[in-house]
């Protein structure tokens, strides 16, 4: 009670649907290509247009390439899911930020970054990581198709309330330890399903401390941990950060919404379903060794002795082992968990006076096209060729290879992405998720290091 | 598929595992389609589990031994987990699953099999490590789950257990009806809604 989970819940409900389940409204909904089509072709056989098409933004990238997006998408499959989008978005009179275009990049790097994530919104996508925009102070969730549908259709969805949950960090994280590795952490401690039915909110003096490329990753992961989505309430970070942002509020505008954002917050009487409570000073930079993101260990660690056998042989590897000093293949930086700016720095700090190990091959994928012209603004694009890597074009990428990014089958892949499901990365992959600082020390040395030995 | 649903009996395909994602019940490869024709998605369910490179069937996976059949799909705790992608749900009813049985559900995959017609059904640890040993013992075992009393019975030792549902999507089961016929009737709302709210 008195949650800001409840704040914002509660001012977004239009009705009842009886039995605990409300018709809530939904200040922002993105559509990207790989589960919206059914949902426009659901509208056309009811003969319906969109209610609010002004709150509607669409941008593909699951397909997109990371290299010639200036050249047709050659999988035909893929090029005609983008096609559709486009399509779809100017029948029904939709914004679109195409590909290839200086708007497009991961729907979930674009929406904070042009300022259409704001607090005290309910924002939704048919894509689970939409929890993301909860960094912003905002209520965000995934959704699927036949919900996309009854938004673009009504804007509103029919949800039943999920339960409260307050994880609170107090404490500094130590040297090279980074947001990642506090979701892993948090994964690591409380399992894929440990907060399944819940929506977080992540406080204390560690989360203040997080930058809004920080908050963004920990948001992403909360559906990790099975939430129904995490957020963060707004402060000051929060407004300077989207201070001057496209479509952020402006003048008097911005003066009443800051106003009203300040009010954000859990009274002090706030009472949660569910309240966890952690020390930062415990989290280790982390890394994967299963196949589901639970299956985490701080680096310097061994594969637990009762790790699910079924996950130990698909990533050929045994409990008991510590993975440090293991060969890696491929190294993949971005993703709409860290595909941001700050994770391209973090990466090039750890790179600078060394070279990309030779046997390694290494996707560095912005976020977004601003996140690429960011890189190219700071000269990190030329000091990473400088040592044998090169920044690609925006999209998902290798995160769930629906492009051409797929990492062979055997193959040991350090990545940045969400999650290590078998076949996630391209059948037969094998994903070590780890921080964009963790990435880096196993592409300069072409084996799973400790990232603090480098720093 | 929109269709009435009221008491199923049947005998069950066991998926005996914890946590699957819906990465395995339906690869990212397939998620390129624009189609919702569930019979495209049934026909690849669990394909990376289910069959060889080559396309093969791999006869050891239960949906390939002809021993098991039926409408009633029985997995272990947190099915459904990671992707919003609904294309899991389509693939399950498309496959001709009507029912599945777990110890626990993502949400956002629960949610998406409740709107296509599909029944998520909890049941105790207890209860369903009983059902996969006897459903082992004799794949001709029969689970009879009753959506209007919100049980479920294993009819092979007769042990009865009520299933949590929620009033308003077991209306929507038993008449067929899907949310947008719902939000659709209420626009008067929307448009009150939106006209009385101050910030924005």
């Amino acid at each position: 009670m008195n949650t800001l989970f409840d704040k914002i819940w509660d001012s977004h409900v239009v009705a009842s649907a009886g039995g605990g389940v409300s018709q809530l409204y939904i200040d922002r909904l993105y559509c990207h290509e790989a589960t919206t089509p059914q949902a426009f072709e659901g509208l056309r056989e009811r003969g319906i247009r969109c209610l609010r098409p002004e709150r509607i933004f669409c941008m593909p990238d699951h397909n997109t390439p990371t290299h010639d997006q200036d050249k047709p998408i050659a999988d035909p499959v893929g090029r005609a899911q983008v096609d559709t989008l486009e399509r779809n978005a100017s029948e029904f009179g939709l914004t679109y930020f195409g590909m290839n275009t200086p708007d497009n990049g991961v729907i979930h790097v674009v929406g904070p970054e042009k300022g259409l994530s704001l607090p005290g919104m309910t924002i939704v996508c048919g894509d689970s990581h939409t929890s993301t925009h909860g960094a912003m102070g905002a209520v965000a969730f995934g959704i699927g198709t036949s919900e996309v549908e009854m938004v673009l259709a009504s804007q509103c969805v029919l949800q039943s309330k999920p339960k409260s949950m307050s994880i609170r960090v107090e404490g500094e994280l130590g040297k090279g330890v980074t947001a990642k590795d506090l979701a892993l952490y948090l994964m690591m401690k409380i399992s894929t399903s440990g907060a399944t039915g819940y929506f977080i909110e992540y406080r204390g003096s560690t989360i203040r401390s997080l930058s809004m490329e920080g908050r963004l990753t920990l948001s992403n992961l909360c559906i990790e941990m099975g939430a129904r989505g995490g957020f963060i309430a707004p402060d000051s970070k929060t407004f300077d950060y989207l201070k001057g942002r496209e479509y952020a509020p402006e003048g008097e505008a911005w003066d009443r919404a800051v106003e009203y954002w300040k009010t954000l917050y859990s009274g002090e009487d706030a009472v949660f379903d569910k309240e966890l409570v952690f020390d930062a000073s415990d989290v280790q930079p982390m890394i994967s060794y299963g196949t589901n993101p639970g299956m985490s260990m701080p680096i310097d660690g061994r594969i637990p002795a009762d790790a699910s056998p079924k996950a130990m042989e698909y990533m050929g590897l045994e409990p008991g082992q510590s993975l440090l000093g293991h060969k890696v293949d491929y190294v993949f930086l971005g993703a709409c968990t860290n595909g941001r700016i700050e994770d391209f720095r973090a990466f090039a700090s750890v790179v600078r006076g060394r070279r990309k190990a030779e046997g390694v091959t290494a996707w560095l994928v912005p976020g977004s096209w601003a996140v690429k012209r960011s890189i190219e603004e700071e000269g990190l694009d030329k000091e990473l060729a400088a040592a044998g890597f090169e920044i690609r074009q925006p999209g998902c990428s290798a995160c769930l290879a629906m492009n051409d990014d797929k990492i062979p089958a055997g193959k040991y892949a350090v990545s940045t992405s969400n999650r290590n499901f078998e076949g996630r990365q391209g059948p037969g992959s094998r994903t070590l998720l780890a921080s964009p600082l963790t990435a880096a020390a196993a592409a300069v040395t072409g084996v799973v290091t400790d990232p603090r030995e480098l720093i | 598929m929109k269709q009435k649903f009221d008491v199923i009996q049947s005998r069950c395909v066991p998926v005996k595992a914890d946590n699957i994602d819906t990465d395995q019940i339906i690869p990212a490869r397939f998620l390129k389609e624009t189609t919702r024709d569930e019979c495209f998605y049934g026909d690849n369910l669990f394909c990376d589990w289910r069959y060889n490179a080559d396309g093969s069937p791999k006869p050891g996976f239960p949906l390939n031994n002809p021993a098991y059949s039926g409408c009633i799909l029985v997995t272990g705790r947190n099915f459904g987990s990671g992707s919003s992608r609904e294309h899991a749900a389509w693939a399950i009813a498309g496959y001709g699953f009507r029912v599945v049985v777990a110890a626990s559900f993502a949400d956002i995959h629960r949610l998406n099999e409740l709107n296509n017609f599909v029944l998520p059904v909890s049941v105790s640890e207890d209860f369903l490590a009983e059902l996969h040993s006897c459903i082992e013992a004799d794949p001709a075992t029969e689970l009879r789950v009753d959506l209007p009393g919100e049980c479920v019975t294993n009819l092979k030792t007769g042990r009865s257990e009520h299933f949590p549902i929620g009033e308003y999507k077991k209306y929507c089961l038993m008449n067929a009806l899907d949310d947008i016929d719902f939000l659709l009737s209420n626009k008067n709302a929307i448009e009150q809604f939106e006209s009385g709210r101050k910030q924005d």
